[in-house]
């Protein structure tokens, strides 16, 4: 029995111990340097125009590239499950990549599309359009990064729930419309929820691909990520820092929100 | 697949969910279609067009340049210790959140996603501040070969724990209680009974994991930098981009994108294998987070 005990021990001591020295404890560092001086550097920082920029230039990609992948997803997922049809097995794979792709190539292949010589920079350079160094280009690498989450997420609920409820409401009357909107999703609404959640995480820290297509010019194309990279390489750590520790909040809430969710779900 | 059973494809079609109109699936068809064309295939079409536009033989220059087979190399070789690392690790994670009980579990079971939330910018600020220059415990790893493993551990911590964690939640207990009375050890009841049942979420999980540690690039980028030494394939591309090669930049990152499609590969088959094998085992993967394993790809066939 002591035996056993004591291996028990053994596997906490290794497993927690490599979270603690791997996680938490740069984490909780990095909050300490922050904040060593008091609350005025990294406040300053942040509240500085370039933070400001950077914080609303990232808030702005947000609130343009989640609702996008989220209406997105919503309408493939139930595309997948509910109305498969041919080519769906390609859909699926192609959902895949993001996942599987560096940012950087991400970066790089909106960047050879738009681009000096891209396929597409004859036309938009007519109309007028920039994408590239510009809001439309930080948008599309942070849809493309995101694009997998909230189909990801909401299939295996829609498959679980199954049609039965949906098939009552018909026979009831609703029609599509309505069946979709009291029905399907409130049902799915959990799956939804936490896909938004990672899409919003990912869009806010998305680094590598951004890093190639905005140009990364302070007050301009700079996203908090950049912000933080470019204030370290000038040797503002206090700014580096503050824009960091309130990324590493943001992901906080989304891991708690997460976990929530998670408890709501089940109960 | 449990989801799969619980309402099978006999379900008459009529009542399956119509989003307004029959048009209307061919417009949410049409939408998706021309929605993935325009954000991720044209995009990869530049890429793959650019990556030959100067020939065959450009391309294969580009690819075997030192400075990318040196990138390449340190990229496959650090991911592969990393995922053999986090296998060990997160497999003992995952036992510990299932089967133990200690205070702050649930802090330890929630923190474990964050990884997953956390930039990666971020992430290699907080490991350079830790274990780099001004190391408070005087150790200082940064610009090594060995910071490019520990910040993919880092990143990839969480793939294999949340891969296994639901496996092991399934897992009957009474056959480990049979094999204990028979006289088996804790380690053979575990390499005999407990292992051979996690196999297949570990494989996926290390197969995820590894195919994210191929593409990482903010995490290693302050923590390792970009020394000829210490440059992983993505910073290797990032510095091609900066030069102004864009055509080898291309040619370096059709080859990553290939290595990080045969991982993908693996773990569809992985996951085809395991369902065919055991019913609960691919169910637990559809719950993970960001892990790409929708249960959607062995339903194919009989939802037509």
């Amino acid at each position: 029995m002591s035996r056993a005990t004591g291996s028990r021990w053994g596997l906490r001591v290794l497993g927690l111990g490599y979270v603690f020295l791997l996680l938490l404890l740069p984490l909780a560092f990095i909050f300490y340097k922050t904040f060593e001086d008091g609350i005025a550097p990294p406040f300053e920082a942040i509240t500085s125009p370039d933070g400001l920029h950077a914080l609303k230039l990232t808030l702005i990609t947000v609130a343009i590239a989640v609702p996008l992948n989220t209406v997105f997803g919503v309408i493939c997922a139930l595309l997948l499950v509910r109305h498969r049809g041919r080519g769906a097995a390609i859909v699926d794979s192609i959902i895949n990549l993001p996942f599987a792709m560096s940012p950087v190539v991400i970066g790089l292949s909106l960047f050879l599309l738009y681009g000096t010589h891209g396929w597409l920079e004859p036309g938009l350079a007519e109309a007028g359009i920039k994408v590239l160094f510009s809001l439309p280009g930080i948008v599309l690498a942070c849809v493309f990064v995101s694009l997998p989450f909230v189909v990801r997420e909401t299939v295996p609920v829609l498959q679980e729930i199954g049609t039965e409820q949906e098939q009552a409401a018909e026979t009831l009357g609703a029609n599509a419309w309505q069946t979709f909107w009291r029905v399907t999703l409130p049902a799915i609404r959990w799956g939804v929820g936490y896909g938004v959640i990672l899409t919003t995480a990912r869009v806010l820290g998305e680094f590598g691909a951004v890093s190639v297509v905005s140009g990364n010019i302070s007050g301009t194309t700079q996203t908090l990520p950049l912000f933080v990279a470019k204030q370290y390489e000038n040797f503002n750590l206090p700014g580096a820092f503050g824009a960091a520790v309130l990324l590493a909040l943001l992901a906080l809430l989304a891991v708690l929100v997460m976990n929530l969710m998670k408890r709501k779900e089940v109960a | 697949m449990e989801a799969h059973a619980a309402h099978p494809s006999s379900a008459p079609r009529a009542a399956r969910l119509r989003l307004p109109g029959v048009t209307a699936t061919g417009l949410g068809r049409g939408f998706v279609v021309l929605y993935l064309s325009v954000i991720v295939l044209l995009p990869l079409a530049a890429l793959a067009d650019k990556s030959l536009s100067q020939g065959l033989s450009h391309f294969w220059d580009q690819v075997t340049a030192p400075g990318a087979v040196k990138a390449l190399e340190l990229t496959v070789g650090a991911s592969l210790v990393v995922v053999v690392i986090n296998a060990f690790f997160g497999t003992i994670l995952a036992w510990l959140l299932v089967r133990d009980e200690f205070p702050g579990k649930a802090i330890v079971n929630a923190v474990i996603d964050l990884p997953f939330a956390l930039p990666t910018i971020v992430a290699s600020l907080t490991l350079i501040e830790l274990w780099g220059k001004h190391s408070p415990f005087g150790i200082d790893i940064s610009l090594s070969r060995t910071a490019v493993v520990v910040a993919l551990m880092f990143v990839t911590l969480p793939f294999v724990v949340r891969a296994v964690q639901p496996l092991l939640m399934e897992m009957d207990r009474e056959m480990e209680e049979a094999a204990a009375s028979l006289g088996a050890s804790g380690f053979t009841v575990f390499r005999r009974i407990i292992f051979p049942n996690l196999l297949p979420g570990l494989a996926a999980g290390v197969a995820l994991a590894f195919a994210r540690a191929l593409g990482e690039f903010g995490s290693v980028l302050l923590f390792a930098g970009g020394l000829a030494d210490t440059q992983v394939s993505s910073v290797y591309i990032k510095q091609l981009i900066e030069t102004g090669n864009e055509s080898g930049a291309a040619a370096v990152s059709v080859v990553l994108l290939v290595c990080s499609l045969l991982c993908l590969v693996a773990v569809s088959l992985i996951q085809r294998w395991s369902s065919r094998h055991e019913r609960s085992s691919s169910e637990g993967l559809t719950n993970m987070p960001m892990s790409g394993l929708g249960p959607v790809h062995e339903q194919g066939d009989d939802r037509e």
